[in-house]
């Protein structure tokens, strides 16, 4: 239906309000910008191309969790497991990937393996972590957050336990490749994170499963009656999220070169952070791959230029918090008053 | 007729929630082809009985045959695969998703990799909106649309699953006359293909209109099944509320005062230009209008739920500034909105506290503590004078059935007890004997001189109740005329649909 001040003006008001539209839809991607610009005026080093990758390199293992908790945060869950995930099967996959003369080895009588069975026992440990802790939602009903909870405290002691405490180190070149550069200039957890953004948008965007995880957000009743088995796709949206920690362990692995299993406390928080930055709602059925991607450069960006400013590290903290506050505000303003 | 006809037979169906007793043993046989009515009173169990064919719900007991066999522990996806459909009344849609998306949710179209095929989906949408003769973008958020349109998305949507038997609970609650219409196009049609269609309404003249036969319910009780040509409707009555009930319209006519309310000129950037009228004390001002000609839009943005862009509002001739529902409240205006699930209940809450949450204060003591007693016994008093059926004013009011929910929105609005009271659609979903005694209690205010604007979907209601008539089409008045005797529907009608214009 055409309404009647549209046919007396066509003219500005549908274009300033086109222009509202979408400073709306990409106010987040605004801030960004606005982020870059000042950094880089402060202090140009901030575009040389060695620093941009130095930043997407930081952001790729949280920003790959972020990526499987916006299908969580979408479908009107939260994933507090995923940094103990991380830990989880960070040594595990270690202790898979130690070189042969590698001192205090953990399996002393193992020949080094290919690289692709510790790769392949980290996702499946991620997979089964979220899958269990979905299978509890689905099952029993109980809060998301207290399934996941339980889940980060469990899966972080028994990374404790299985690594009895300490660091597992002295990975394979052919692991810790996985940290390196291709070409000498291309980074592979870069890499391997703009192909996770890939295959995420294809998930969320492309298939009924993603189609499922915004009708489970919006509306469960509504997904439970037109046939959506609700279930089945939360266990399946939790697998993922705990499989993309998995594998966020490998690119932990090949960076820092050893797994401790204390690793990664507190990245849930910087991954949700990421994932809400970019839009997408902890009241369910709104969120997209694109958003988390943003929200996770724009933490990274915060942090690089607040470093590479030189400012102290307690306050690099408080700023850090003022600025991840502010910007969701100016996110916000698209659910002002109806129109 | 022979056994085998019957598409659907259900039979002494029990169905038990913690602590009622919803379906105590009912029936129910549908045959094929024909359009069959479920009546009773609000809360007598039909969308109970409903949710459990369409396996929302499993029954407690009790067997349900259809299509020749015996179904037992499905759920809402086999049903759907069985052939039976339905359109849930109290269900809200996947608002921040695509038209589209809500239509094939669940059975997206799939392209040779398996993904989505978007642009089948639109074309599919496309199809599909022609059939309800909607025009939108199948793109278009569903939260941008009417509540009225997302009722024929809903539709549209049932009707795609190609079923064998279409459920529809109170499908036309939230329509007007034009969209009835369409809807009554649209089941003969089905009818015709040989599908059969379970019709649940409180209208008694579309019942009439479409129906082959009508079962009643009462209190969860089977009370009888008949043709619905040679059922009259005072014996229809009588089988749902088990007495007789008295004129439909109590209207007394009351002294009207000066003007209590003026609107000048209210122009709102997209949905209405220059709404003007007054209401007086005394005076109950009904509203006409189809869907979409902002009607709700104008008295939202009165109530300060929507920014105008120009124009004035004056309450006992002094010009007034409304930016809030807080500013409206403040100056003893109610509003009992339109959509009751998104802007009403508090469905979590009890039924107590939906009714006296507005009225706070006026059952503080001293030290600023709730006396319970006086706040229970008025909740009690509305509970019983509009026929509340709940178990206890305890009860959370998601368990309550659609039209008691209503019931406890309308006793909330009028324990306020505000000079102005804007009524949008009040008695939507309340069965016959409960929505007389709303029309009496709505008269009463007027009496006591406050003033009522009642939007009403429901030309006889509106020609029933109001002192004056306001119709709009296409956000703008069309006419503001006298409540007399000789005025009729099809003038109504032609005000609304922009064909006549009358005096203003
Ligand atoms: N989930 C539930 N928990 C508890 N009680 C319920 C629940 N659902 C329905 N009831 C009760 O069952 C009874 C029948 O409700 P139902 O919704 O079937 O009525 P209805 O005939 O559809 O009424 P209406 O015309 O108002 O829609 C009501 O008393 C209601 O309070
Ligand atoms: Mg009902």
């Amino acid at each position: 239906m055409s309404t009647i001040a549209e046919k007396a003006q066509p003219g500005k008001k549908e274009r300033s309000q086109k222009t509202q539209q979408i400073l709306q839809k990409y106010g987040i991607v605004f801030v960004l910008f606005i982020m870059i610009i000042g950094i880089s005026i402060l202090e140009p080093a901030f575009l040389s191309r060695s620093n941009l990758f130095n930043v997407l390199t930081q952001t790729s293992i949280f920003g790959i969790m972020a990526l499987g908790l916006t299908f969580v945060i979408i479908s009107k869950g939260i994933d507090l497991s995923v940094g103990s995930v991380l830990a989880l099967s960070g040594v595990i996959a270690a202790s898979l990937a130690q070189t042969a003369d590698a001192t205090g080895k953990f399996f002393p009588n193992l020949p080094v393996m290919p690289v692709i069975v510790p790769i392949l026992a980290a996702l499946a440990v991620g997979a089964l972590c979220g899958g269990i802790s979905g299978a509890l939602i689905a099952k029993t009903n109980i809060p998301a957050f207290i399934a996941t909870l339980g889940m980060m405290t469990v899966a972080r002691g028994m990374a404790l336990i299985y690594s009895d405490g300490k660091p597992v180190s002295t990975l394979t070149d052919s692991l810790t490749v996985l940290g390196g550069k291709l070409f000498g200039w291309l980074p592979i957890p870069v890499l391997i994170y703009f192909l996770m953004i890939g295959v995420s948008y294809v998930l969320l965007d492309m298939t009924r499963f993603g189609k499922s995880v915004y009708a489970i957000g919006g509306n469960i009743k509504a997904a439970e009656v037109s046939g959506v088995n609700v279930g089945r796709n939360l266990i399946a949206i939790y697998a993922y999220s705990g499989l993309l920690a998995g594998l966020a362990a490998i690119v932990f692995a090949g960076r820092v070169g050893s797994v401790h299993p204390g690793a990664a406390t507190g990245y849930e928080l910087t991954a949700i952070a990421a994932t809400t930055i970019g839009g997408t709602s902890h009241s369910g059925g709104i969120g997209t791959i694109w958003g988390a991607f943003v929200g996770a450069l724009v933490l990274s960006v915060m942090r690089n230029g607040l470093t590479l400013l030189g400012v102290d590290a307690y306050w690099q903290q408080v700023t850090e918090g003022v600025i991840i506050v502010v910007a969701v505000i100016i996110d916000m303003r698209k659910n002002a008053k109806k129109g | 007729m022979a056994e085998e006809n019957y598409l659907l037979q259900m039979q002494d169906i029990v169905k038990n929630f913690p602590g009622v007793k919803a379906l105590k043993g009912v029936e129910l046989k549908v045959k094929q082809g024909e359009i069959h009515a479920l009546m009773g009173e609000n809360g007598a169990g039909k969308s109970t009985l409903m949710n459990c064919l369409a396996g929302v719900h499993s029954p407690t007991s009790g067997t349900i045959m259809y299509d020749g066999e015996v179904r037992e522990n499905y759920d809402t996806s086999q049903a759907l695969h069985m052939g039976i459909s339905m359109i849930h009344q109290e269900l809200s849609p996947i608002l921040h998703r695509p038209i589209m998306e809500n239509i094939w949710l669940g059975r997206e179209p799939l392209n040779k990799f398996g993904l989505v095929d978007h642009k089948k989906m639109y074309d599919m949408s496309i199809e599909v909106l022609k059939e309800i003769d909607l025009d939108e973008d199948p793109r278009t958020e569903m939260a941008q649309l009417t509540v009225a349109k997302m009722q024929m998305i809903e539709i549209a949507k049932a009707i795609s699953y190609d079923s064998k038997l279409i459920i529809m609970d109170e499908p036309t609650s939230a329509l007007t006359d034009k969209e009835v219409k369409q809807l009554f196009t649209i089941m003969r049609k089905l009818k015709a293909q040989g599908k059969s269609i379970i019709y649940i309404s409180h209208k008694l003249d579309e019942v009439y209109e479409i129906t082959d036969r009508i079962t009643v319910y009462r209190d969860g009780t089977y009370i009888g099944v008949e043709d619905t040509d040679k059922l009259i409707v005072d014996r229809l009555i009588n089988m749902m509320v088990g007495r007789n009930v008295d004129e439909m319209f109590p209207k007394v006519p009351c002294e009207i005062g000066e003007v209590k309310l003026e609107v000048r000129n209210l122009t709102h950037q997209r949905l209405f230009r220059d709404v003007s009228f007054n209401v007086r004390r005394g005076e109950i001002l009904g509203v006409a209008g189809l869907i979409g000609s902002g009607r709700t839009e104008v008295i939202e943005t009165i109530f300060g739920i929507r920014s105008k862009v120009s124009g004035q509002i004056l309450i006992d001739g002094e010009e007034v500034t409304i930016n809030s529902p807080r500013d409206a409240i403040a100056r003893h205006m109610a509003l009992l909105t339109e959509d009751r699930r998104m802007s009403g209940i508090f469905p979590m809450l009890s039924v107590r506290l939906n009714m006296a949450i507005t009225n706070i204060p006026k059952y503080l003591n001293r030290v600023g503590l709730i006396r319970y007693k006086s706040l229970k016994s008025e909740c009690d008093d509305y509970v019983k004078k509009i026929q509340v059926k709940t178990p206890s004013l305890m009860q959370k009011v998601q368990n309550l059935s659609g039209g008691n929910q209503q019931k406890v929105l309308v006793a909330r609005w009028l324990m306020t007890n505000p000079d102005i009271l804007f009524l949008d659609e009040p008695t939507r979903g309340i069965d016959v004997g409960a929505k007389s005694e709303i029309h009496r209690l709505i008269t009463r205010l007027a009496g006591e001189g406050k003033s009522i604007v009642m939007i009403s979907s429901e030309l006889p209601e509106v020609m029933g109740m109001s002192d004056r008539i306001m119709v709009m089409h296409e956000g703008r008045v069309t006419a503001v005329v006298d409540n007399t005797p000789d005025l009729t529907q099809e003038q109504l009608m032609s005000y609304a649909t922009g064909k006549a214009v009358g005096e203003e």
